[in-house]
């Protein structure tokens, strides 16, 4: 029982808070994908075109995971000045993300493709946007972070700040790239 | 030892250590952070509470002004001018208002006052102090929890001054109407408005969902293993596990409505013609957001029911002085309900043009929830059963609650089935049983928590005499408006109707209208004596005292916390647990508290 107990508790509650937040959006992300497959086999339905530049923005973002999974390694070995680089390098690759789905955006609207076209690139806009919107949430928190770790004040020992980030990070990437994927199949 | 002794030894142990941790550990607070911007569970419980009451009190204003609408149609009132100006000229509400106040009613009944005044109210309250914490997994994170829900307050307050009037597409925002704005006065900036709050609200649900579960499933004290928890957390873990998984739905939802709204998208919209103007729309689907609403909507009901089942549970079993009947099978049917509610949800949808074979699916989940259900009822009859019963107000309102939500749940078994839900769909028969099953007896769940726990919250005891006028008024008066409303729908008559007296079929009941508005307005009035009653104690009430901090005889951890507790809860160190929370008039004790070892000569339960 004792051990039970012990173990139930490994978990620190924040980071089960984090991991039931990650749920709780991707559920939004689930309602947003049903309503897309409804949409989908309905009349007028125009096949999505993914512009190109989404396709490097998903390679940025698969680097930004490792840059932030480097972050983690220099926090837990202490050398806290490379931690700092590492945390502003995920945060400089979570803007230049943002900024080429906005370029893919603009080109889109450029191309007579707005976001009142038709259903289907209404919901690539909402989708896509909704996402980055999470992306630039996770850009916020990082630069929070790496503006803490110069502060000579409070000083963090504990791995839980970073690893809740790194956890939040990891999913906002996953989550891009089943939408990627989603679009993909079912667009 | 008896229990005397028990409690005696217990609150010396507590006074002993509140000197030691006094002295060593005295944080000076400002007026500020004490009673704003708290993070205290305890503080942000009472804040949801006190905003909850003030909602509840404009919500049901407005029911009374629409039900002066709906009983007495010919006649007018010179105060509605003085009060709404031009949208009741001459004393009598316009029908755009009329729609604003059943909007609002709705919107404020449901989110306001009975998801976020009484799950956001109690759970914070009770689960670190009947799970023995010091606070929530995250204190800051619970106070953004509450100035979300403040916000939304203020913004949807605010929409109720816009020039076009307060949002009027009905609390279930609908589209086509709720995203046209030219289709209707209160689908324009008042919409809007009603949007963004909702917005801030779910954003505010979801901080404060994560929390709760966060807590209770990593932070009981020792020995409080999951199945010695009090049924009320039991409830609270399941409320706010169905807030996490479906309000984001909702909010998908208002993002696409919003879309909609401004940007040209077509997500709801179709071939729809307005004021002779073709729309350019095309391709939408209403139904698509009806899906999407009441995927969120239906899991709504049990956001609000399931906190006042948890209050009932806790409240009859302490004043029945017994354990409570079928203890694992109340927590699964917490489970049942919580897994079964987010698969029923077109059963709102029947007559949308659904295929009959999908409508059957409905109907036999919906008609499944009438299982767990009936074992909740079955297991508060038999805990009352033989019980040595405590007429105390709390106990009062939990027996109505059981009263009101059998009576409402049996008319629940009508409207799942879609062959009878076609017929009164959008009848007052609907509305009768919402009320009953969901809307008063949530209510009567949260009045019964407040008269239960109110002198933990405040350390001051409420008035009994007016706690019983309040309730014997509120419960005549509640069966006295809903039950005739079943009489008026099995005979055809449409909900969200202005004015009945042109239609031949339902002049019959002009007069049992004005008896409903009557029994509304003294049910409104009647709650003043809460009101009077809460704000009065709470600087004037009985005191508590640290010998009569257990007033009720309770065995859970709240009651063996100083008569006031302050912030972290216990002084010194937080009880360990050694049994379930029910053990009432075991062997020759009255009860025996959860921090009690169990004795060499009775068994665990």
């Amino acid at each position: 029982m004792e051990l039970a107990m012990n173990q139930e508790k490994k978990i620190h509650p924040q980071k089960y808070m984090m991991w039931m937040a990650i749920t709780s959006i991707l559920m939004m992300f689930v309602g947003l994908s049903s309503a897309f497959i409804v949409k989908r086999s309905q009349a007028n339905w125009i096949t999505l075109e993914i512009p190109q530049i989404f396709y490097y923005s998903t390679g940025v973002i698969l680097v930004s995971s490792l840059t932030i999974a480097m972050a983690k390694r220099s926090f837990i070995r202490r050398l806290i000045s490379r931690y700092a680089v590492w945390l502003g390098a995920t945060a400089v690759l979570g803007v230049l993300f943002v900024v080429m789905q906005t370029i893919g955006f603009v080109e889109l609207w450029n191309s007579g493709i707005t976001v009142s076209r038709n259903a289907s690139f209404s919901f690539l806009y909402v989708i896509v946007g909704l996402h980055a919107l999470h992306v630039l949430g996770g850009v916020a928190g990082l630069l929070l972070m790496s503006f803490k770790s110069f502060s000579r004040k409070n000083i963090v020992y504990s791995p839980l700040g970073i690893n809740l980030m790194s956890t939040y990070w990891h999913f906002v990437d996953i989550l891009w790239i089943y939408l990627l994927v989603f679009m993909i199949i079912e667009g | 030892m008896t229990n005397e002794e028990a409690l005696q030894q217990h609150s010396q142990v507590t006074q002993g250590a509140a000197i030691a941790v006094h002295a060593d550990h005295h944080h000076k607070q400002s007026f500020i952070t004490k009673y704003i911007f708290s993070t205290d569970h305890k503080m942000i419980s009472r804040q949801f509470l006190v905003t909850g009451i003030i909602w509840a009190v404009i919500g049901g204003f407005f029911s009374v002004v629409f039900r002066m609408q709906l009983g007495f149609p010919d006649q007018t009132f010179p105060w509605l001018e003085t009060i709404f100006g031009k949208w009741a000229e001459g004393g009598r509400i316009s029908q755009d208002l009329y729609y604003t106040l059943v909007t609002m009613h709705g919107t404020i009944l449901v989110f306001f006052v009975l998801t976020a005044g009484l799950s956001g109210t109690f759970s914070n309250f009770l689960i670190p102090l009947q799970i023995g914490a010091r606070d929530m997994a995250a204190p800051f994170v619970n106070m953004l929890s509450y100035w979300f829900f403040f916000a939304a307050s203020i913004v949807m307050f605010s929409s109720l001054f816009v020039s076009t009037g307060g949002s009027s597409v009905g609390w279930t925002f609908y589209p086509p109407l709720s995203a046209l704005g030219e289709a209707a006065e209160g689908a324009k900036a008042g919409m809007d408005l009603w949007l963004i709050s909702i917005f801030l609200f779910i954003v505010s649900q979801l901080l404060g969902g994560l929390n709760y579960v966060a807590t209770i499933i990593n932070m009981r004290t020792k020995g409080m293993f999951m199945t010695r928890l009090p049924l009320t957390i039991w409830s609270f873990m399941f409320t706010a596990i169905l807030g996490i998984l479906t309000f984001p739905v909702l909010l998908s939802a208002v993002v696409l409505l919003m879309f909609d709204r401004h940007l040209g998208t077509s997500f709801f919209l179709s071939d729809i013609v307005i004021n002779g103007k073709i729309l350019p729309n095309e391709g939408g689907s209403p139904v698509l957001f009806q899906h999407l609403f009441w995927f969120l909507g239906h899991p709504e009901v049990y956001i609000v029911a399931l906190p006042a089942m948890g209050i009932t549970s806790e409240v009859v079993s302490t004043n029945s002085r017994k354990p409570i009947f079928g203890y694992m099978a109340m927590v699964g049917s917490f489970f049942a309900i919580t897994t079964l509610s987010m698969i029923v949800w077109a059963h709102h949808m029947f007559v949308s043009g659904m295929n009959p074979f999908l409508g059957s699916v409905f109907t036999l989940f919906t008609l499944l929830i009438a299982v767990p259900s009936a074992i909740k009822v079955f297991n508060w009859l038999t805990t009352m059963w033989r019980g040595n019963i405590i007429f105390t107000p709390a106990m009062l309102f939990s027996i109505g609650f059981v009263s009101l939500f059998i009576s409402g749940g049996l008319t629940g078994i009508w409207l799942g089935n879609a062959t009878i839900d076609i017929h009164i769909h959008d009848t007052y028969f609907n509305i009768a049983h919402f009320h009953l099953v969901m809307g008063v007896a949530s209510m009567f769940g949260m009045f019964s928590g407040i008269y239960h726990w109110f002198p933990k919250m405040f350390g001051r005891f409420m008035n009994k005499t007016l706690g019983y006028i309040h309730f014997w008024i509120t419960i005549i008066c509640a069966y006295l408006i809903f039950w005739p409303m079943h009489y008026q729908g099995i005979a055809g008559m449409p909900r969200r109707y202005f004015d009945y007296s042109n239609w031949e079929s339902f002049k019959m009941f002009e007069g049992l209208n004005t008896f409903i508005s009557i029994a509304a307005i003294v049910a409104f009035i009647a709650q003043f004596l809460f009101i009077f009653n809460f704000f009065y104690s709470i600087y004037k009430g009985r005191k508590v005292t640290e010998e009569n901090k257990n007033p009720w005889k309770s065995t859970t951890l709240e009651w063996s916390t100083p008569a006031l507790p302050g912030h972290g809860n216990w002084p010194g160190e937080i009880p360990e647990v050694h049994r379930w929370p029910y053990d009432y008039s075991k062997g020759d004790r009255d009860f025996i508290p959860q921090t009690e070892p169990i004795g060499a000569d009775e068994g665990e339960h």
